[in-house]
């Protein structure tokens, strides 16, 4: 075994990106269940990871950056920190997308309750962290097959996003006098398909790495393919 | 214009020592190769094969066929033809020390019996303008001695000598390792250039000099081509773990 520190280098890039995984799973989980208990001091802690996460998300584009200029990685290794800096970016999206769903629950907090809207939040939110920790789990494991098992989840939480979107227009439209809250538990579900599809990049980021093969944008392209066969 | 190389079951031997086992390879015409692999591999063994220097050795011996374009250099050619039509490249520029500029472009064709001087100056002008150097030289064409260039300029002035007898292929063993960034960067310019007129097959150390500017890669390990494909593939996700260990560092 030769380059030894550059080895190192590498295992350390991967350590600070699990700690960065930590803080933005931890802050996702958090700001669900202060959607779920209607907690204001979770709202805060969320509101103060962000700023580990943002400096922590400096820190490691620099050490990946660093060894992309002084180490000229090939092959696996390039694919590595590669990866390593696209998934950065999406944890640290994670992070933004816990802070966005914390700053609805204080906005609830200040209307009156509204009896049950017909979104089910908490169904959405446990997916899309499901997902989140799938997706870190392939990552640690290296394991494309688990990664592939995230992509699959997506589209559900897709579909329940559409239905929370169309339930919850069709609430603004009929009752005006609760369509603030509405408002909040659609910019909330929002916020959780867009956690999804962190996952959703970051489970494609780790299958790029241990395979070398790009499946992003694979469905819409399989689609595209299909309606273009279709047409003739 | 370059040749495609088509080498079949190439082995090579330097006395008991069996340094290329079973080579099957086709090299593109008008594309840059390149070889890698660690020291003693058998990369340069394997581009000596192609213009029959190998055989130079008297205690070398090679069985397998290579056919450069439709000839195969074993049997269709003598040596000295062969030679003509698959020009070579050292690691260390090799000027005739005592020559003119103009004298070391000219002295392959001089070799063969070209006089006719109106055509050999327009040939020793074209080829220092191919190999970037003309601008650099033109002033001291017959004042100068090839020795009084840099090193940098020294190796495009043998690559220019390689180009005056038109060949097809040209093999280039390590052509920048001795030079300094700058002349590096304009030998690998240079390649860059060739390559849409010779077949060019360039061995070297410096992986991300193959990646810049080969098409192809091979890797040799042990005397064995253990892979070879585009360099893209090669250098972002090769089908062998050996290739990935060594162009990841992890032996060689």
């Amino acid at each position: 075994m030769t380059r030894i520190r550059f080895q190192q280098s590498l295992d350390q890039l991967k350590e600070n990106l699990l700690v960065m995984a930590g803080l933005a799973e931890q802050a996702i989980q958090r700001a669900i269940e202060a959607y779920r208990v209607r907690d204001l001091s979770i709202c805060d802690l969320v509101s103060r990871s962000e700023v580990a996460i943002n400096r922590l998300e400096r820190d490691i584009d620099q050490s990946a950056l660093d060894l992309l200029a002084m180490e000229q990685p090939m092959a696996i290794d390039l694919r590595f920190i590669l990866s390593v800096i696209k998934i950065n970016a999406d944890l640290e999206r994670v992070g933004d997308s816990a802070k966005s769903i914390s700053e609805r629950v204080r906005n609830m907090e200040q209307m009156a309750a509204v009896p049950d809207l017909p979104v089910d939040i908490p169904r959405m939110a446990t997916l899309s962290a499901e997902m989140v920790r799938k997706s870190l789990q392939s990552f640690i494991e290296a394991d494309p097959e688990l990664a592939r098992a995230v992509l699959m989840m997506d589209d559900a939480v897709d579909t329940m996003n559409r239905a929370a979107y169309k339930a919850l227009t069709k609430v603004m439209e009929e009752q005006g006098h609760i369509a603030p809250q509405a408002l909040n538990a659609l910019m909330i579900c929002r916020a959780l398909e867009r956690v999804a599809d962190h996952a959703t990049n970051i489970a494609e980021d780790v299958i790029f790495w241990i395979e070398g093969s790009d499946v992003r944008h694979h469905k819409s392209m399989m689609a595209q393919k299909k309606a273009a066969e279709a047409a003739g | 214009m370059g040749v495609g190389i088509e080498v079949t079951n190439l082995n090579a031997w330097y006395g008991t020592n069996h340094t290329l086992q079973d080579i099957n390879l086709n090299i593109p015409a008008n594309h840059a190769t390149a070889l890698i692999g660690p020291s003693g591999c058998g990369k340069s063994t394997f581009v000596r094969c192609l213009n029959r220097m190998h055989e130079t050795n008297p205690i070398a011996r090679v069985t397998g066929t290579v056919r450069i374009g439709e000839i195969d250099i074993y049997n269709d050619a003598k040596p000295v033809e062969i030679r003509r039509r698959v020009g070579m490249v050292f690691q260390r520029p090799n000027p005739f020390p005592t020559m003119s500029i103009y004298d070391n472009v000219a002295s392959g064709l001089k070799l063969n019996g070209f006089s006719n001087r109106r055509a050999l100056d327009e040939i020793v002008e074209r080829s220092l303008k191919n190999s970037a150097l003309w601008d650099e030289v033109k002033e001291d064409l017959k004042s100068k001695s090839g020795a009084s260039l840099s090193g940098g300029q020294q190796q495009r002035l043998c690559i220019a000598r390689a180009l005056a007898v038109d060949p097809e292929v040209l093999l280039m063993d390590e052509p920048a390792s001795a030079l300094d960034p700058v002349s590096t960067s304009k030998i690998e310019d240079l390649i860059f250039q060739l390559k849409s007129q010779y077949t060019i097959v360039i061995v070297t150390h410096n992986m991300q000099q193959a990646a810049r500017v080969a098409e192809k890669t091979g890797f040799f390990l042990n005397g064995r081509m253990v892979e070879f494909d585009s360099t893209h593939k090669i250098f972002t996700n090769p089908s062998d773990k050996r290739t990935e260990d060594y162009i990841t560092g992890r032996f060689g």
